[in-house]
């Protein structure tokens, strides 16, 4: 196995493109990624995409989004698991590079969602669920989400507020990410008096629906010296399964496929929870991060909730989460958002974050997942 | 769902017949070719009981669009009384009734219609049991 380097990175401001098509969204990203590392020519294309035959009426996404970089017969993949796409896309595509297959990977991530109506999209999402034994009951993933902070409250007494202070404090961060979809100042009360969608859950809970792409390059690490960008390591990679269905998890309080996903990657890397800067998690509901930041083994079971409440994970607390805003404000294009993660990551680690730098940042993790956490993605990423 | 798609189901949709394995005595509801707990490929097949406790719930106000008459409704996973977890609705219910360990019984019902030819499709839904 070769040491993996990411040297470049690309993201265009995500939200409802209308103007925009999903290859138009994938390449304006991918272009920026190859710019940032200084090449024209890629050796191999991993792209992350949940549905591109639902939202957007193409697949063989591979070889168009292929063509149309202008990287004509390089071998294309696209890959799906859900809203976890992306970072598998990653996982593959630093596979590709370590295995010594290829060179410079790109890997990227691109989901175009608004060209269907609101109803069509939310079909599509659930197909992510056990369509015969979850979809029966007409459960939607806010749904799902919600009984799993259900149970969350009632066996750790995590409260409503403590929710909110999740999205309170992603839409913080978010404001300082131009390339956010939603960038606007939220308080506890905005959350709680927000729509119900799926009781206990709110709009101000959930991620919205969102157009976006996003792209890194990928390369043995011993080649860095060749382009000129500072490089970021990748030294830790995990990826796991857990039953499809909710209902077949004798816990639903914790998520088993992030915690094995994280042993994984802990392992490789040699890091422990405690040796991590700051993370970027999939916080597709409010609860979502707090059951991840658990799973993580930042804090304890059932001390996420507080943990929130309390600011450790602001961007100035012990542990920031999301500082990039989160698919909460950032948005959440589906197969982009495990790529975005690493984005974010690597200009953290580069110290090029902006008034949303995480301070002294020199470890990070990105966690990316599926469904209702019937797979997930972990990777560490390190400062060279 | 089309038609043989339901029709293949039936004798789980319809009659709740589950799979104990031989080999640990794990149910599983669906029925399983290889069991998830010890690799076992052997299973009785049986009826479960129809009674079983709420282990977590919630209330489905924004809906996909084929339940989109219906919102909202009450949505939880069972525990059944013979051991395996079905996500169904809860009906005949006041949402401020829902509660964990709230006991249940699966009655046949209308689960929703699909298609331009309006098919019905029916299966179970969970009411309290009241005593």
């Amino acid at each position: 196995m070769r040491d993996v380097a990411v040297i470049g990175v690309g993201m265009q401001k995500w939200g409802e493109l209308w103007e925009k098509s999903i290859r138009d969204i994938f390449v304006e990203s991918a272009l920026l990624a190859m710019d940032d590392a200084g090449v024209n020519r890629i050796d191999a294309l991993y792209v992350g995409s949940m549905s591109p035959g639902i939202f957007s009426a193409q697949e063989h996404l591979e070889s168009v989004l292929a063509d149309y970089l202008g990287q004509k017969f390089i071998p294309g993949t696209r890959v799906e698991s859900a809203c976890a796409s992306g970072g598998l896309a990653f996982r593959l595509a630093f596979m590709d590079v370590a295995s010594g297959t290829h060179d410079i990977v790109l890997a990227g991530g691109v989901e175009k969602m608004t060209d269907v109506s609101g109803g069509e999209a939310t079909h599509a999402l659930a197909t992510a669920a056990d369509m015969k034994w979850e979809g029966m009951s007409g459960v939607t993933f806010p749904g799902l989400y919600a009984m799993m902070a259900v149970a969350h409250m009632h066996k750790y007494g995590t409260t409503r507020e403590q929710l909110a202070s999740v999205a309170v404090k992603n839409h913080a961060n978010g404001l300082h990410n131009e390339r956010a979809q939603f960038r606007m100042k939220i308080t506890v009360e905005d959350v709680i008096n927000s729509v119900k969608v799926a009781d206990p859950l709110n709009i101000l809970d959930c991620s919205p629906i969102t157009d976006g792409a996003a792209a890194v390059i990928l390369v043995p690490a011993d080649m860095i010296k060749r382009f000129k960008r500072p490089g970021v390591k990748v030294t830790g990679a995990g990826h796991a399964t857990d039953t499809i269905a909710l209902h077949s998890r004798e816990d639903m309080t914790t998520l088993k496929a992030v915690s094995e996903a994280a042993r994984q990657a802990y392992a490789m890397s040699g890091k422990r929870p405690e040796d991590i800067d700051f993370a970027e998690v999939h916080d597709c509901f409010t609860i979502a991060e707090i059951i991840v930041s658990e799973s993580l083994g930042f804090f304890a079971p059932g001390q996420g909730g507080p943990a929130a409440e309390r600011g450790e994970t602001a961007l100035t607390g012990r542990i920031p989460i999301n500082a990039s805003g989160g698919l909460k404000s950032k948005g959440h294009p589906v197969g982009a958002t495990g790529i975005a993660q690493v984005v974010e990551l690597v200009e953290q680690l580069r110290g090029a974050a902006g008034p949303r730098q995480v301070k002294d940042a020199r470890v990070g993790l990105a966690q990316n997942m599926g469904g209702s956490g019937g797979s997930s993605l972990v990777h560490i990423l390190e400062v060279m | 769902m089309p038609p043989a798609r339901s029709w293949r189901n039936y004798a789980q949709l319809y009659r709740l017949e589950a799979g104990r394995c031989k080999k640990c005595g794990r149910v599983h509801y669906p029925p399983r070719l290889i069991c998830p707990e010890c690799q076992g490929r052997v299973f009785e097949t049986f009826r479960m009981k129809r009674t079983g406790k709420v282990v977590t719930h919630t209330v489905i106000r924004t809906p996909s669009h084929e339940f989109s008459g219906e919102a909202p409704f009450a949505v939880g996973i069972v525990e059944m009384d013979d051991g395996p977890r079905l996500t169904l609705q809860i009906v005949d219910v006041d949402f401020d009734e829902l509660r964990i360990g709230l006991p249940v019984r699966l009655e046949f019902r209308r689960l929703f219609a699909e298609g331009e030819a309006g098919v019905i499709h029916y299966g179970h839904k969970a009411v309290p049991l009241r005593t």
